[in-house]
């Protein structure tokens, strides 16, 4: 093995320069995508996001990516989500519907099960879920099972966990910002430091629409 | 005594012993009698199990069945691989075999009666094969042997060696055709097994069988059994019915379902399991059967040639979720054509939706049922006073399934800047509810 080899492979961190074997889909946010190795969520590998309350608009954020992943033939798998995903607002993110699986275990336990499996698979391109507990382990073998899936396995959590271990490949921080906007943290990412806050212009919830229809475009016209 | 464990052996026990004799040597000796139908029934479904190695099978109870395997071996790659797959699939099965090969049935039959592992493939290496096997290997009746024994006739040698009219003389034409069968000097149709249209195996337990996983190891030899018999047929199944016999014919029954047809025992094993694990069994098991009753067609385009190739392969996820958490557990979502919101979102089968969406602002989660909200001087709280956006949007229908519905609909804020979809009533009491989350 020479050299070159060495420096691509995921397990070496070189300071400074994100690593260039990093699978990654692109968030859809520009100023996001630049601090994310590989340019956008890490595929294969386990995210978490860190949020103050429900409805500060962390599921905004991963909608580009979300209707990006199911223009391919891979579930988007939603396990015991809050509420029910309106999917009238899916649509009009431009999320394809017919890739979408919702899991609705009746215990914990079971929740934790699915999420593993969903991961594991390989038949996710996105795993979603909401965990209420606290489990450096069972964490880790999310993060085992995002890599063995490539899925993209996407843990929101309270922000109460942030000081807690945990083996995810990307951690990130969300507080509210200005006009609607998110303010988004690097807690931990693959092959650099902390990084952040950075503003993200969301505009808001309300614009949810518009935006998400000029993403897909994009999309479009990048398949073709 | 027919049969008798290696424990049984330590005590000086021997098959053909009597069983009185046997009790004297142990007199805690578990003694079960036979049960010829238990066999048959076995026979039976070996021969449906091994129609995946070849469409020429036939029964010789009460143990032994018989291949046809010369026009199979091209399709499993040859002699040594197909004998190798039979064992390992027999000891999976959980039965110990004598396997031989010849030219003609009956010699097969005798060699593998004398538990040599032979094979012999060329018709003119038969004689020299079977010269050595002791005569008991003919299976003919008791007082014929006896006879032959008394003219000093032992080994199948002995037998080739006498003259031919001089034999059927002494032991009647139909001993001389069985010989000319055997060595390939007379034709020997079979009578071919035919595999049952439908599959349905019993297996009684040993003994009562409380835990899941004793259970699967059960279920898991019948899973072996019907994959066998749907490779044979070229067919899968999408359904199958396990049923778990306990004490009085009381019954539990487990009805498995998949996504795609499928013949893979690895993928039912792990559903079993699955299913199994949530069972929680509440009573002993004594016998547990499995039944398939619609098969389909399933094209392997030599499946066994390539290993695991089928892209059928492998437990599909959906069907491993629904195992486990059940069926309503798991579901897609579809977005219909529908003024009233919680009707405009419903669950569907996963992969198959609707997308009918009328392009208005949205949120993104709904609340399965809406909240009521608090006020104060007339206007609604949550976590603080909502303000509402400008503009609202009238819902009004629904008056024909009289699920109807009036309703103004506002975007609000609080004020940690969350935002939500809220209604009125424009009817009764004119409340306020919280019925969506904007993200």
């Amino acid at each position: 093995m020479n050299l070159d080899a060495l420096l691509q492979g995921a397990d070496i961190w070189r300071g400074g320069q994100p690593s260039a074997a990093v699978k990654a889909v692109p968030s859809g946010f520009t100023g996001l995508d630049e601090l994310l190795p590989g340019g956008g969520w890490p595929q294969g590998a386990l995210t978490e996001i860190m949020m103050p309350r429900q409805g500060i608009g962390a599921l905004r954020l991963l909608l580009p990516a979300l209707a990006r992943l199911s223009q391919g033939d891979r579930w988007i798998c939603w396990v015991a989500p809050p509420h029910i995903p309106y999917a009238p607002a899916l649509v009009n993110a431009g999320i394809d519907l017919s890739r979408i699986l919702l899991v609705h275990p009746r215990a914990q336990q079971d929740g934790l099960w699915a999420v593993e499996q969903s991961l594991r698979s390989g038949n996710c391109a996105a795993v979603l879920s909401w965990p209420t507990l606290d489990d450096k382990v069972i964490l880790r073998r999310l993060q085992l099972a995002a890599e063995a899936g490539d899925a993209l396995g996407v843990l929101f959590r309270p922000r109460q966990f942030v000081q807690r271990p945990s083996a995810a490949a990307l951690r990130i921080q969300l507080a509210p910002g200005i006009d609607g906007g998110l303010l988004v943290s690097i807690l931990k990412r693959r092959g650099g430091w902390a990084a952040g806050p950075i503003h993200l212009e969301t505009h808001g919830p309300l614009a949810l629409h518009s935006r998400a229809t000029i993403a897909t475009g994009n999309f479009r016209s990048q398949r073709q | 005594m027919l049969l008798c464990n290696e424990a049984a052996q330590g005590y000086g026990i021997c098959p053909g012993m009597p069983v009185a004799a046997a009790r004297a040597l142990a007199h805690d000796l578990i003694i079960q009698p036979r049960d010829h139908k238990a066999e048959q029934a076995a026979l039976h479904s070996l021969a449906a199990w091994s129609y995946q190695f070849s469409s020429q099978v036939s029964l010789y109870p009460p143990c032994a069945l018989l291949l046809e395997v010369q026009g199979s071996l091209v399709l499993f790659g040859g002699r040594i691989a197909l004998l190798k797959k039979l064992r390992a699939g027999l000891a999976e099965l959980g039965y110990q075999v004598q396997l031989a090969g010849a030219p003609t049935p009956l010699a097969a039959l005798s060699l593998a009666r004398c538990q040599r592992e032979q094979m012999v493939e060329e018709q003119h290496q038969l004689a020299a094969a079977l010269t050595p096997l002791p005569i008991s290997v003919l299976g003919w009746e008791q007082t014929l042997l006896d006879r032959m024994d008394g003219m000093g006739v032992h080994r199948l040698g002995d037998v080739l060696r006498l003259p031919r009219d001089g034999l059927a003389r002494r032991l009647g034409r139909q001993s001389l055709l069985y010989l000319d069968r055997m060595l390939g000097r007379h034709p020997d149709p079979q009578t071919l097994y035919r595999p049952p249209t439908q599959f349905k195996h019993r297996l009684q337990l040993p003994s009562e069988v409380e835990h899941a996983q004793v259970l699967l190891f059960a279920l898991q030899k019948l899973v072996l059994e019907l994959c066998g018999w749907l490779q044979g047929l070229g067919a899968g199944v999408q359904i199958f019915d396990i049923a778990l016999w306990h004490r009085q014919g009381r019954c539990t029954s487990l009805r498995m379902g998949m996504h795609k047809e499928s013949r893979d025992a690895e993928q039912f094993t792990i559903l079993l399991r699955e299913r199994l694990e949530r069972l929680g069994l509440q009573e002993a098991v004594i016998a547990v059967e499995l039944r398939a009753e619609r098969i389909l067609k399933l094209e392997a385009q030599s499946l066994d040639l390539f290993e695991k190739t089928d892209v059928r392969g492998g437990v599909d996820l959906l069907d491993r979720l629904r195992a486990r958490l059940g069926d309503q557990a798991v579901q897609g979502l579809s977005a219909v054509a529908e003024h009233r919101p919680e009707y405009a979102c419903c669950y569907s089968e996963p992969g198959h939706s609707q997308k009918d969406s009328n392009g208005r602002q949205r949120p993104l989660w709904l609340l399965a049922v809406p909240r009521q909200l608090k006020t104060r001087s007339g206007r609604p709280q949550l976590q603080g006073e909502l303000k509402l956006q400008p503009g609202c949007e009238r819902v009004e229908s629904g008056w024909w399934d009289e699920q109807d519905v009036a309703r103004d609909y506002f975007v609000a804020t609080n004020p940690s800047g969350s935002c939500y979809w809220i209604y009125r009533e424009l009817s009764g009491e004119r409340r306020w509810y919280l019925h969506g989350v904007f993200e």
